[in-house]
């Protein structure tokens, strides 16, 4: 439903010739479609709705019940294990931490969703946002003089460019060269491991090279970002958490990353670049026939993920208590970012749910060793969650399109004279510019079940 | 369409995760009111973080845990909580584990490694009554926290002397876990101790990771690999410091039928059947004995904060030679190396 207006709108602001616009927007479409045949086709989308409502809830209750399956096989009492949960959740410092965790999580999966929104795989998340995180500690550490406002904002711009240039790379040797951006990123975050080792011991960034743990000079108070401690604790208490402890801070940068992802929605759905963007990774062809310049996007898509990733440590560096990059800085997130961004489905909301899920599988199961039980297990929940939700989202797809393609069959007696034989009920991959071109009133149909193959 | 579809999606997640919440909140302040009762009764709690591998990883983690079951067992105490790390964890994780275990009433922590210093920095002081150790960390300063760090180039010197003397090929490897600061510590003194045996000595260096990827210690198919690569370049012997990998090295070193020196707890007790013989030796570091004396230390409460440097000579490192044939052929030269490092004669270079 929201394809042909955005079309529509990319149209009206976009700079595109007029004999690539066809005749009619999605606006003159909408109204005639429920006009001629609303009960049917409304009913029809309460149908797709519901069918769409029961792949996540019934990806939850397999996973629930595979992990169950799991606990009872290890000989462990699924009431204890409840318990368990329970006792962790009730702790505020977990709760900050689940709220830390998810946007930290938020904007690795950002980072990934925009490179699968063009069909780019940037696995190299992780090693962006890491070098960029170093770079950022020590541009941030010797800059220690700046107003406060001023250096976080250094900090956080050298971030997403380090991370921009090093995501980059990938996307200029694809673009250049023809080099896959899955082996480039994958080579890039060894490469990014190895730079980080290199300068912290040997380059000169950390005062203490030979120490156990290299780390580089301490940021100064200006450029710490301030926590969200005054307003989350006086909500963890009314709900009756036990308090967290002082040292225990909600990470202010998690409202970033929240303007994140309303950036991103923002940049998707609402500009010309966001059409070009989807359209170059649903339909290259098309794309490019329609002027849009694929090595151009390749690039400006992978520049852009990177200058996300590149953020994904920042919340830990300029909120956490270290003020200084280690070489046991945060780790493992931008594989994270990956699952989330599929677990999501690229959606800025799903996305954000996702993270949540994600966090709280990490932080509800913090407390299972104590009951004996492997701290693996949080690891498993979460490869089930997503297998459940990767194969429900598929079979429900299929199921709706089947379902809309009857519906659309059933409506099409209302415009005998508009359609040809055989013509109505085709949801097939008729690609999008030619379906504007041969059915305009068909491309609401074919647009959504471009979609649901993804 | 899409979108419409995750907000449905999150929508049920977001009501599945809310009423998991709110669960949360209602069964809480009666458990942890008990659990913590019932801790303080019974004198010395001990509680054990372990790093990542854990109990059971025949190696660093396990000779902490020797020191620490022989304690429990001398002195009558209850069974020690014990948590382990998984790869990939914040600092937050870190702390969160050893707030458990005070909050569970540990009253005697043990922080096995040095991973656990910044949690440690944050922690300590909101348990002012319990006492902390961490296990090769010197940096980390509280009324509350001893720091133990070991001369981990001393003995790594000594099994460097082993493997040249030993070489018939006069190559000799090393696999390192992780490629930071407290390996590359090993490492130096693993190159000193070979070339001052035999000056021409080939020495074959890999790391299974870089920095931050602490894989490289839990990961036996990367240490075997590295090993079969370093067995096909003509090393007989393999010093192998890389915590669980070290018995993918092992396993290299039974398939190729070479030879291999373990590395922090004598490995040659705990190994497998099929690759023991291998085995030729260990490098040891005491965690044991630093973990029975923090025990002890609290037991009688005469716990001391600080840091302190074990070498050869204060015992906190050591080397033992398995092989019967390999040691009496130059276990008195390996001896005589020792001598002259505990009376500072030899100095050992190190990284650290």
């Amino acid at each position: 439903m929201t394809e042909p207006t955005n079309r529509g709108e990319s149209n009206d602001d976009g700079d595109r010739t007029p004999d690539q616009i066809d005749g009619v927007t999605a606006t003159d479409l909408e109204p005639e479609r429920e006009s001629v045949s609303g009960p049917s086709l409304r009913q029809a989308r309460i149908r797709k709705l519901g069918l769409t409502m029961s792949a996540p809830v019934a990806a939850f209750i397999f996973a629930l019940v595979v992990v169950a399956i799991v606990i009872i096989a290890s000989g462990f009492n699924i009431g204890a294990v409840l318990d368990s949960v329970n006792q962790t959740m009730s702790r505020g410092r977990n709760i900050v931490e689940l709220i830390n965790r998810t946007g930290m999580y938020y904007i690795s999966a950002l980072a990934v969703a925009v490179g699968f929104r063009m069909n780019l795989f940037n696995i190299g998340v992780e090693g962006q946002y890491r070098l960029a995180a170093l770079v950022a500690a020590y541009v941030g550490a010797s800059v220690n003089n700046l107003p406060a406002v001023l250096h976080i904002l250094v900090m956080i711009v050298t971030a997403s460019i380090t991370g921009a240039i090093w995501a980059g790379i990938a996307g200029i040797l694809k673009v250049t060269r023809g080099v896959s951006e899955v082996i480039s990123t994958i080579m890039l975050n060894a490469i990014a491991a190895a730079l980080i080792g290199f300068l912290l011991r040997d380059g000169g960034w950390s005062p203490d090279p030979g120490g156990r743990k290299p780390f580089t000079e301490t940021i100064d108070q200006s450029g710490w970002f301030p926590d969200l401690n005054k307003i989350v604790n006086p909500i963890l208490d009314a709900l009756g958490f036990d308090p967290p402890p002082p040292s225990t801070k909600t990470y202010g940068f998690i409202v970033i990353a929240l303007l994140l992802g309303v950036v991103y929605a923002f940049l998707l759905k609402r500009t010309r670049f966001g059409f070009d963007l989807r359209a170059s990774g649903q339909n290259p062809t098309a794309a490019a026939a329609s002027g849009v310049s694929a090595k151009k996007m390749t690039i400006y898509a992978m520049f852009i993920s990177g200058g996300i990733a590149g953020l994904v440590g920042m919340a830990e560096l300029l909120g956490g208590n270290q003020h200084n990059f280690s070489e046991t800085f945060l780790s493992g997130f931008g594989f994270i970012g990956i699952a989330v961004a599929l677990l999501g489905r690229n959606s800025p909301v799903g996305m954000f749910f996702a993270a949540i899920v994600w966090a709280f599988l990490d932080v509800a199961t913090r407390g299972f060793q104590i009951i004996g039980i492997s701290n693996k297990l949080a690891s498993i929940m979460q490869a089930v969650v997503l297998f459940a939700v990767v194969i429900a989202y598929t079979v429900v797809s299929r199921r709706a399109k089947e379902a809309e393609a009857r519906s659309v069959a059933a409506n099409t007696p209302a415009h005998p004279a508009e359609i040809p034989d055989g013509g109505p009920p085709s949801t097939d991959s008729t690609s999008e510019e030619a379906a504007d071109v041969e059915q305009p009133h068909q491309r609401t149909t074919d647009s959504d079940s471009g979609e649901g193959t993804r | 369409m899409r979108r419409q579809r995750g907000i449905r999606g999150g929508a049920v997640i977001a009501s599945l995760l809310a009423g998991a919440l709110v669960l949360g909140g209602c069964g809480s302040s009666s458990n942890d009111k008990s659990s913590s009762e019932s801790g303080n009764s019974s004198g010395v709690k001990v509680g054990v973080a372990f790093d990542v591998g854990g109990r059971g990883d025949k190696s660093f983690n396990d000779s902490a845990s020797t020191g620490i079951d022989k304690a429990v067992k001398d002195f009558g105490l209850a069974k020690p909580t014990e948590l382990s790390g998984k790869p990939d964890e914040t600092d937050a994780d870190k702390e969160d584990r050893l707030r458990q275990l005070a909050d569970g009433g540990a009253t005697a922590i043990i922080c096995v490694g040095f991973s656990y210093a910044p949690a440690l920095e944050v922690v300590a002081p909101d348990y002012p009554d319990v006492k902390f150790e961490i296990l090769d960390n010197g940096t980390v300063k509280a009324d509350n926290v001893a720091g133990y760090t070991f001369k981990d180039n001393e003995n790594a010197y000594l099994v460097g002397t082993l493997a040249a003397l030993a070489s018939k090929t006069g190559t000799i490897g090393f696999v390192g876990g992780v490629n930071e600061t407290l390996i590359n510590n090993f490492e130096v003194g693993f190159d000193a101790g070979a070339k001052a045996a035999k000056s021409d000595i080939v020495i074959e260096k890999q790391y299974l990771t870089e920095a931050g990827d602490y894989s490289g210690y839990s990961s036996p198919d990367k240490g075997k690999i590295a090993a079969e690569g370093i067995y096909d370049k003509g090393a007989d012997i393999i010093y192998a410091a890389a915590g669980l990998s070290n018995n993918g090295v092992f396993e290299a070193a039974a398939e190729k039928k070479k030879f291999a020196i373990g590395t922090d707890s004598d490995q040659y007790l705990t190994a497998d059947p099929s690759y023991k013989e291998q085995i030729i030796g260990s490098a040891l570091k005491r965690l044991d004995t630093a973990a029975y004396k923090f025990i002890e230390s609290v037991k009688d409460d005469k716990f001391k904060p600080g840091n302190f440097s074990l070498g050869l000579k204060e015992d906190g490192v050591d080397y033992v030679i398995n092989n019967a044939e390999i040691k009496s052929a130059v276990g008195a030269k390996v001896d005589e190396a020792k001598k002259s490092i505990v009376d500072g004669d030899v100095k050992v270079p190190s990284k650290s």
